[in-house]
């Protein structure tokens, strides 16, 4: 491997960047242009940037991969957790509504925030177990770097 | 008197039945991935199916008591939000799909660890679950996006399973990739359609958009957005010419695959195709009528006699039931163009019992399967005396194909044989008729080849663990009990028949 001590030094200090402008991007996903699936993007983008840099082993001491599994799995069970939520309290399933009965308005906002996380998460479980596929693929099909 | 108020304030259990027909298996599928191991996912699979089934059977008996459940989802009321909506056509093919699944899960006990890698079982049954989920909502719901979206949750799952062939032969990843290419061209045209359709009503919610159309005439978008959803439907659906993809994707892919698909997949393509047709597109009724005389008939008494051919020329079990479904989905689709209370019920009928029946005959051929490592008929010869069991069952399920009477299928092909005449279209009843000859044909091939031949040696040998026998008789006895006791499916599937002909007939 190539030691590129800029790209290297670079990288270590984009990727804590990243991750906060992903979290941002989730997190205001209500006011301004964004929401979970970009979120969840950006957040792989952190972890494909470091993969390529420093090398798959060491993306995948940080993140394993049968860890992105879980985390697929994690982000659609908080949606419909949210959404099973509703039934226990009387409504509709998925209606925010249920979130916070006083003021349905503010049930909305929480809703929305809950269930983009959990397309967050899944979307980030996705791409990074993508990137991870693909790279192990090319792995064995190549001769050694 | 207080409690009037208080039924009223909460919702009880009942109420949310139509979401969690669609709930169970959905939010199960990620919990096996959670857990992560394959015993236990069995377990989570097996539980989610016989809860949704459970939850069909409470549906049928509430659309019984109430007509049409409705249900809002997130609270949105229906035009602008997604509406599950069940009626008599939806709730009987709901019981159809998710008894097929919960028999598919017992199935899975005895033969996922001789048919699927095991660090993929796992996964294979998220994907599975995921089929159900996908094919019970496109069941389920009233809103022209979300039976898309449904649609293709059970596509791409449906493409996984396929694939996972692989294990005993390579030509299932082929077999997959077509699918997949087919499978892609169809949802793609199906999505145009429903784009024209928004186009000419803005409006996504089935029920509302027949509504609008209704007081446009024919026009340019209505037409070419019918065109695109039924040639988008029928590629799904295995319509005739559109059904290249369908006997290389049953005939690599595992058995319990083949079975669940054998008996669902294509039947809920084709609800859908009847959905469209009857409950949106029925204020159009000369479009209607011009394209199911002229396109649809042709294609179905087509696939009839041209796919039982082919599947005489077979050599194949697995081939020869997958060519013979798409023969009977010739059936189906000639029910529904005759366009009268008595073809759709026969076509609904025909949905469930070819259903039952085929994936007996599928059950029968994946224990074969696993016996002998193929299912060739070189390799069955002499099959009678050597797995007596499970050739007897073989023998109920092609008995019913042809539609001998006493088995389901009989009773499926008297109704299309009585609304061919009520049609006063002998030359049709000639075709049902002389079709059924080709099933005769290729059945008693097989029969002649099972019970005639002489086998290579005469030890018995049938591989078949409890759960797997359990499945091949309660298949084989429903397919007769099906075709003795008609209450049950002929009732349904006229009642349904009823109310798609209603809105139908008040167009003229």
């Amino acid at each position: 491997m190539i030691q590129a001590l800029v790209l290297k030094v670079i990288t270590k200090l984009m990727v804590g960047f990243i991750i906060l402008f992903a979290l941002y991007v989730q997190f205001h996903g209500d006011y301004s242009p964004g929401g979970g699936f970009q979120a969840g993007v950006i957040f792989a983008a952190a972890f494909i940037l470091y993969g390529m840099v420093m090398g798959l082993q060491n993306v995948e001491r940080v993140l394993p991969p049968w860890l992105t599994h879980k985390l697929m799995a994690l982000g659609v069970i908080i949606y419909t957790l949210v959404g099973i939520y509703s039934f226990f309290v009387g409504y509709n399933f998925l209606d925010y509504g249920a979130l916070s009965p006083a003021h349905p308005e503010h049930g909305q906002h929480y809703g929305i925030l809950l269930v983009e996380f959990g397309v967050g998460v899944t979307v980030a479980g996705v791409v990074i177990s993508i990137y991870y596929a693909f790279v192990n693929r090319s792995k064995t099909s190549k001769e050694d770097e | 008197m207080n409690s009037p108020d208080i039924i009223t304030s909460t919702k009880s259990f009942l109420d949310h039945l139509p979401v969690l027909q669609v709930l169970f298996p959905f939010a199960f599928a990620p919990l096996c991935v959670l857990f992560g191991h394959r015993k236990i996912a069995l377990y989570i699979t097996i539980s989610a199916c016989a809860l949704a089934f459970v939850i069909s059977l409470l549906l049928l008996r509430q659309v019984l008591i109430v007509g049409v459940v409705s249900y809002e989802l997130g609270g949105w009321p229906p035009p602008v939000g997604i509406e599950y909506r069940v009626d008599f056509l939806n709730a009987f093919l709901l019981v159809l799909v998710s008894g097929m699944a919960f028999l598919t899960s017992i199935y899975l006990i005895g033969t996922m660890h001789a048919e699927i890698e095991e660090d993929k079982q796992t996964l294979f049954l998220t994907c599975f679950l995921l089929c159900i989920s996908g094919l019970l909502g496109v069941l389920i719901t009233g809103d022209a996006f979300n039976l898309f979206v449904f649609l293709e949750i059970s596509s791409l799952s449906t493409y996984v399973m396929v694939a996972q062939g692989a294990n005993k032969d390579k030509r299932a990843l082929t077999a997959a990739f077509d699918y997949l290419v087919m499978g892609t061209i169809g949802a793609t045209f199906f999505v145009i359609g429903i784009g024209f359709l928004y186009a000419a009503t803005g409006t996504l919610n089935m029920y509302d958009i027949a509504e609008r159309i209704r007081e446009d005439l024919p026009n340019r978008t209505i037409q070419v957005a019918f065109a695109f959803i039924l040639v988008g439907l029928g590629l799904k659906g295995a319509l005739f010419p559109l059904h290249t993809w369908l006997p290389k994707a049953y005939s690599f892919s595992p058995t319990p695959t083949a079975v669940f698909l054998a008996s669902t997949a294509t039947k809920v393509a084709i609800y859908a195709i009847i959905r469209f047709l009857f409950s949106v597109f029925h204020s159009h009724p000369s479009m209607l009528e011009s394209v199911l005389i002229n396109i649809v008939m042709p294609l179905g008494i087509l696939a009839m006699f041209a796919a039982g051919g082919i599947a005489f020329y077979q050599r194949d079990l697995k081939r020869m039931l997958a060519f013979s479904s798409v023969s009977q989905i010739g059936y189906i689709l000639l029910g529904v163009s005759f366009m009268s209370t008595i073809g759709l019920t026969a076509a609904v009928v025909h949905l469930f019992n070819h259903g039952i029946s085929k994936a007996l005959l599928f059950v029968c051929t994946g224990i074969i399967f696993l016996s002998f490592g193929s299912s060739f008929y070189k390799n069955i010869k002499g099959l009678g005396r050597r797995m007596p069991w499970t050739s007897a069952a073989f023998l109920i399920g092609g008995l019913s194909l042809i539609g001998i009477p006493g088995t389901a299928g009989f009773i499926s092909k008297w109704l299309l044989v009585q609304a061919a005449i009520e049609q006063g279209s002998w030359l049709i009843v000639a075709a049902i008729l002389i079709s059924s000859l080709i099933a005769i044909l290729y059945v008693w091939q097989v029969t002649e080849i099972m019970y005639f031949a002489k086998s290579p040696s005469t030890e018995t040998k049938e591989y078949l663990g409890p759960s797997s026998f359990l499945i091949v008789w309660i298949l084989a006895f429903s397919t007769v009990f099906f075709g003795l006791n008609t209450s049950f499916t002929v009732e349904y599937s006229s009642k349904a028949a009823n109310l798609l002909m209603n809105n139908f007939t008040m167009e003229k």
